[in-house]
């Protein structure tokens, strides 16, 4: 199996989304095992600021040379912020996803919803079960 | 993926990391490391690409030629023994069966080189339009196909072929001595890169592979196949080629000997023309953000005239390109429409292809 950094003091959906909380504000991502899987990213649609979703509701699309692939919302809540760098260089999302790739700030509509997310431990068996 | 077929090469691509997936019932790797990389190689330096599961299907007999003139769009009969050219099998109705290269093996062995997802739909069509006394065999599971393209690619194939130059011109083939096997090394490609193409048996496959990659050449998935056929403006059959297509809608005009006639489709192709073609393919760029994509819809307004059969990033032009079929008055350079991307219009305008055009020293 390959290697994948999955940091500790984050939380992660099974659709392969980050989460960190900071306050109000939880910022959220695509995972290391995302990015390796989709491969070179070359373009980011992310939704607009003000906008809300569902948990679960696809917030925005990541491409990669070859694919197309649906952003989950890990969570329910508020748009607050969107990575306004991913327009130019969507690559950071391969060379830093965890950084520079961020994706959108939420404002949860729901708190108890980042505690139900995995931790790093059980989002780590979740990939495991799903390759080779 | 345990029912799909593999090559003499899968176990190497699997031990090197790469990402296997379907394609024409063939496990086979789509990258290895990144797409955008092995796409630069084949314009930089040498990628080595297995495309085994591509298909050989031979014709052999007094009528062979005869036969394959008959079956294919491009003239047979004046290809010298150790030449190659592209052309279409076509139907009655002037729809395209497939698009292969014809290489002329010897005065009466002929064979065609084909798609993976169509060799038994072109054997079985071959095989009913061939005269009696020839003989017709599908020798797709007794060849390996390699292929190493890129400006590199002639030093790393000297390097395994010893002192004497190789001497095969653009479109030429002949049998040399590669890393101890015999193998075919034809000047062909799919790329828009200079290269060439390796047929030879599947046990001498892995050693061949082995020693490209020693010689510097660097293996590339079906991913940056893809995209370079794609700057190349090459049709892959299933997008931009099928059943129904002409060869003229798709371009293809100095591939049909339309003037010559005498072969299978001939006459359709000549009365479709006649009528006016409906749509014709044209060559694309964004103008706005985004990546279009086959099945996208192409708009002129609010009404969907098009559809696009191939679209992707250009990783060596930095561009958003594609390929799509038109009305005809949008499929000249300089035309505009949008594309739908997942419904949202996005402009593009038609430019020159290829997109990707080599320099003459590469």
């Amino acid at each position: 199996m390959a290697n994948y950094d999955f940091p500790q003091d984050l939380r992660y959906s099974r659709e392969d989304e980050w989460v960190r909380t900071e306050g109000e504000r939880v910022t959220i991502g695509v995972t290391d095992y995302a990015q390796q899987q989709l491969g070179d990213i070359v373009f980011v649609e992310l939704p607009e600021v003000g906008r809300t979703f569902e948990k679960g509701e696809p917030f925005g699309v990541i491409e990669s040379v070859k694919a197309v692939s649906d952003l989950f919302a890990p969570i329910s809540g508020e748009v607050k912020e969107i990575n306004p760098a991913l327009a130019e260089a969507p690559e950071s999302v391969n060379e830093d996803c965890y950084g520079e790739g961020w994706m959108i700030v939420i404002v949860p509509a729901d708190s108890t919803e980042v505690s139900a997310l995995l931790d790093a431990g059980a989002y780590a068996q979740h990939v495991e079960s799903r390759t080779d | 993926m345990s029912d799909l077929l593999e090559t003499p090469l899968t176990a190497l691509h699997r031990d090197a990391g790469a990402r296997m997936v379907p394609f024409a019932g063939y496990a086979m790797p789509v990258q290895y490391h990144s797409i955008i990389d092995e796409h630069r190689s084949a314009r930089e330096g040498a990628a080595l690409f297995d495309v085994s599961h591509m298909g050989q299907v031979h014709l052999r007999g007094p009528s062979a030629i005869a036969d394959a003139e008959r079956l294919v769009t491009c003239p047979v009969a004046s290809l010298a023994v150790g030449q190659v050219r592209y052309g279409c099998l076509c139907n009655d109705d002037g729809g395209v069966v497939d698009d292969v290269t014809v290489y002329r093996l010897a005065d009466d062995v002929i064979f065609f080189c084909v798609n993976a997802a169509n060799i038994a739909k072109d054997a079985a069509w071959i095989r009913d339009h061939a005269s009696p006394d020839t003989i017709v065999e599908d020798r797709s599971d007794a060849t390996a196909l390699i292929a190493i393209q890129g400006p590199e690619a002639m030093t790393a194939l000297q390097g395994l072929a010893g002192e004497g130059a190789l001497g095969i011109r653009r479109f030429r083939f002949a049998t040399r001595e590669l890393a101890g096997h015999e193998v075919l090394v034809s000047n062909t490609g799919y790329t828009g890169s200079a290269g060439f193409e390796l047929y030879c048996a599947p046990e001498a496959a892995p050693t061949l592979w082995s020693g490209l990659c020693k010689a510097g050449g660097s293996p590339a998935g079906l991913g940056a196949r893809d995209t370079l056929r794609l700057e190349a403006a090459l049709p892959l059959y299933g997008h931009e080629l099928d059943d129904t297509t002409s060869p003229l809608e798709a371009r293809l005009d100095r591939f049909v000997k339309l003037e010559q006639g005498g072969f299978i489709g001939a006459e359709a192709i000549a009365r479709r023309r006649e009528a006016g073609h409906p749509r014709l393919l044209a060559g694309f760029q964004l103008l706005g953000r985004g990546i279009a994509r086959a099945d996208h819809p192409i708009a002129e307004g609010d009404r969907e005239v098009g559809i696009v059969t191939s679209g992707a990033p250009s990783p060596t032009l930095g561009k958003s390109i594609g390929l799509g079929y038109v009305p005809p008055a949008l499929a000249e350079p300089g035309a505009r429409f949008d594309v739908l991307v997942r419904g949202r219009p996005v402009a593009a305008q038609v430019v020159k292809t290829p997109f990707y055009r080599k320099t003459r020293s590469a």
